[in-house]
């Protein structure tokens, strides 16, 4: 075996993931905070107003960041999804599901960040539009994928019927990310682009790049602390489950 | 320092969104540090019960 495929093994293997998960997510947690802060103080204090939305453009500081990570979210649970279902490798299920709620928290601020915005921009809290009806769904997704992930006892067969599900809605993911430019909606254009230069003044993006790297980062983390403790519960059976259990003073970590 | 809190008119707005963005990745950061605390503790009572009933019957 080559390196990389032994590091794949190593990783995938219930103990080192524990171990590795156990050294990775104080210090992402915490580069994670520090960099949204950075963000959040440059984003609020820092940034010009916009000649148009004046300050309350600064929403989209959150927003956007926010929006970004349900997508990722949900591409990062369908890929994890898919392996679990094909090769059923026991961390890919875990992952696909502690991404669920980490998905549907940053699904559920930009919901509600975005409403915020639309009330003194557009006028109203909400509308049936594209956009803003697939970001819906996109929430009703994860909560589907951790509703059924819930609902049945066995957590290996729950995984693998949430993973199943994980899988079909891919398919509103890109109805999310081209709902605005497949029809006319009330949602404005994308601003940020990959492809082609953005529409956005550089002293407004820096506090946008730096809140996208912080809220990726925290994804990280919190998908490795919820899924070490999905592990300790999976393999609770072990001898290496029951060494930490044994280890952990009082339940504190 | 007021105007800093107005945001132009629009502080209720603005301040609320930031507010829920934090409040959201708090009970993110607490909810896995909770259930940990759960599982540890259910794993400890099961190992226990398993080591008396060993006890019984030895």
């Amino acid at each position: 075996m080559n390196t990389l495929t032994l590091w794949f093994h190593k990783f995938g293997s219930p103990p080192t993931f524990f171990r590795v998960t156990a050294l990775l997510s104080p210090w992402l947690f915490g580069a994670a905070f520090l960099i949204g802060l950075a963000g959040i103080y440059w984003g609020l204090f820092v940034a010009p107003a916009d000649y148009q939305q004046s300050d309350a453009y600064r929403i989209i500081f959150i927003h956007v960041p926010c929006a970004w990570m349900g997508l990722f979210a949900y591409i990062f649970m369908a890929v994890n999804a898919f392996i679990a279902l094909v090769w059923r490798i026991k961390i890919s299920e875990i992952l696909a599901m502690t991404s669920a709620p980490v998905g549907a928290f940053f699904t559920a601020v930009t919901l509600a960040t975005g409403s915020i915005w639309g009330k003194p921009m557009w006028g109203t809290w909400w509308t049936w539009d594209a956009r803003l009806t697939s970001e819906l769904v996109l929430l009703f997704l994860f909560l589907g994928v951790i509703g059924l992930y819930n609902a049945i006892e066995d957590r290996r067969q729950a995984a693998r019927a949430a993973a199943f599900l994980a899988l079909v809605g891919i398919v509103n993911v890109p109805i999310v990310h081209f709902s605005v430019s497949w029809w006319n909606t009330l949602h404005q254009g994308s601003t940020v682009r990959l492809l082609g230069p953005s529409r956005i003044d550089s002293s407004m993006l820096w506090p946008l790049l730096l809140l996208a790297l912080a809220t990726h980062i925290w994804f990280f983390a919190s998908v490795f602390a919820r899924s070490r403790v999905s592990l300790l519960e999976l393999e609770g059976g072990k001898e290496w489950a029951r060494d930490i259990a044994l280890a952990t003073e009082h339940g504190h970590e | 320092m007021n105007e800093l809190f107005s945001m132009g008119g629009y502080g209720s707005y603005v301040w609320s969104s930031y507010a829920i963005f934090a409040v959201a990745l708090l009970i993110d950061y607490l909810a896995p540090k909770l259930r940990n605390r759960q599982v540890i503790a259910d794993l400890r009572g099961r190992m226990k019960r398993q080591q008396r009933r060993q006890e019984k019957s030895a």
